[in-house]
């Protein structure tokens, strides 16, 4: 069975650590902040210029100077911060932020990632999306292993324009768990229930397959 | 107006040599922490013509949006748009020209612009439509674009509290891109909620010192909000 989007954010919940400060993008990367290990200090940057983002506020508690990078109206924990624009980005540009986790149309073997714009398409902007994945070194995508004509958004080359050029290490999908090695996905799990041969047919990339591929548990 | 005093009474004094074909950086992030007032009387006096240097472009409706309606913006520079329907038809219609620019080089433009720093390196972009037709540079192997920086003919604020002599702090993420605005306008006007007065504000509180400010004006203020969330 491919990931739900819970088992997704469960899945990359794991490669947090205490003490970690996390950019997390809007979609599935959202869904990390709720499967926080209990007992494990994790402060949320959103880059329009929060340090310690909390939960949704109660709806008397709604405040409109207190947003999130997805606009939406959110709290702020104990022991935040809050700075402008240019200082929120200092911190990603300068690789202060110990794990960003983001969406994408598309990534490579050669680490890129594209996310941001399909020519011919409305093109809405890349936001922060280039900065977070120039400045980061820490990085995962999330995204469906492929589009719902079944076509795989893991490629040898992007198709569509950049975001960020060999930036990207680390790939989940709603099938595995891969990580980018000298010019290949290297498949390290698959989700429960997924076959390698699977894995493989959805793969347009090179991809390297271990001898034992574990499964994820959940 | 006498010293240090920038307080102005009217949004038309605010406003005041506001021209056609100028540029206005305008501080905000979505619908927070926006110029409300100051971009509504730029709708009232229909300046035509104009570049907008913005994170974003307001909705249908409110914030800069509203400019959209009297096709008074001919360029937007900003990292994300689109919220709004006028601003996708005036886009393909060729009515409306954009500049993309990644959220954090579109901050760190308007702070060198503020700050006389004329361009900078960034890794923002290499490899990507942004990179096309500017010089890059390696650095310690790794490759940077030169993005240069921008400056207003009018920088438009959104504060919290200032006093008269101009210094302004901002409220919660009210901030946002309002700091760097301040600073890159050849006449920065900003906005608050409340005049306080000279010396109640703690001077290491200040997030905009005076010396950046040049017109002072208060408001009241919708604060619409665009996407509500709560937790029940």
């Amino acid at each position: 069975m491919a990931l739900s989007r819970d088992q997704m954010a469960i899945r990359v919940a794991r490669e947090l650590q205490d003490g970690y400060y996390v950019n997390l993008g809007i979609g599935i990367p959202t869904l990390v902040a709720n499967f926080i290990p209990d007992g494990m200090q994790v402060m949320l940057q959103s880059e329009n210029g929060l340090l310690g983002m909390g939960a949704f506020p109660s709806v008397e508690n709604v405040d409109a100077d207190m947003i999130n990078a997805g606009k939406q109206t959110v709290t702020a924990v104990p022991g935040s911060s809050i700075f402008s624009s240019a200082e929120s980005f200092a911190m990603i540009r300068g690789g202060h932020v110990d794990l960003t986790v983001l969406g994408a149309f598309e990534v490579d073997v050669s680490g890129n990632i594209a996310s941001w714009m399909i020519p011919n398409k409305l093109i809405k902007g890349m936001g922060g999306a280039m900065d977070l994945v120039a400045g980061a070194d820490n990085i995962i995508v999330t995204m469906t292993h492929a589009s719902k004509n079944g076509d795989s958004k893991l490629l040898d080359v992007c198709s569509l324009p950049l975001t960020g050029k060999g930036c990207i290490k680390k790939v989940l999908t709603d099938l595995a768990w891969l990580e980018i090695e000298n010019n290949a996905f290297v498949l390290k799990e698959r989700a429960p229930g997924v076959s390698v041969e699977e894995i493989k047919a959805k793969t347009q990339g090179r991809l390297i397959v271990p001898e034992h591929v574990p499964e994820m548990v959940f | 107006m006498a010293g240090f005093d920038k307080v102005v009474t009217t949004y038309e004094d605010a406003l005041s040599g506001l021209k056609d074909g100028m540029t206005v950086i305008a501080g905000g992030f979505g619908l927070c922490g926006i110029p409300e007032n100051l971009i509504a009387e730029i709708k009232r006096l229909q300046t035509k013509n104009l570049t907008i240097v913005s994170n974003n472009c307001g909705v249908d409706g409110f914030g800069l949006g509203i400019l959209l309606e009297d096709k008074q913006v001919s360029k937007m520079v900003s990292s994300y748009v689109g919220e709004n329907a006028l601003f996708e038809k005036q886009l393909l219609n060729g009515e409306l020209d954009v500049e993309l620019t990644p959220q954090g080089t579109l901050a760190e433009k308007m702070r060198a612009g503020g700050a006389g720093i004329p361009a900078f390196y960034t890794a923002t972009g290499v490899g990507t439509p942004v990179a096309e037709g500017k010089d890059t540079r390696f650095f310690d192997g790794r490759e940077y674009l030169l993005e240069e920086a921008i400056t207003g003919d009018f920088a438009i604020v959104k504060g919290w509290k200032a006093d008269r002599y101009g210094n302004v702090i901002y409220r919660h993420t009210a901030q946002n891109f309002n700091p760097m605005a301040a600073t890159a306008g050849k006449i920065t006007v900003v906005e608050v909620e409340e005049l306080v007065e000279v010396g109640e504000l703690d001077p290491a509180h200040i997030h905009t010192p005076g010396i950046y400010v040049d017109r002072v004006i208060v408001g009241t203020f919708e604060k619409r909000i665009e996407n509500c969330t709560t937790s029940e």
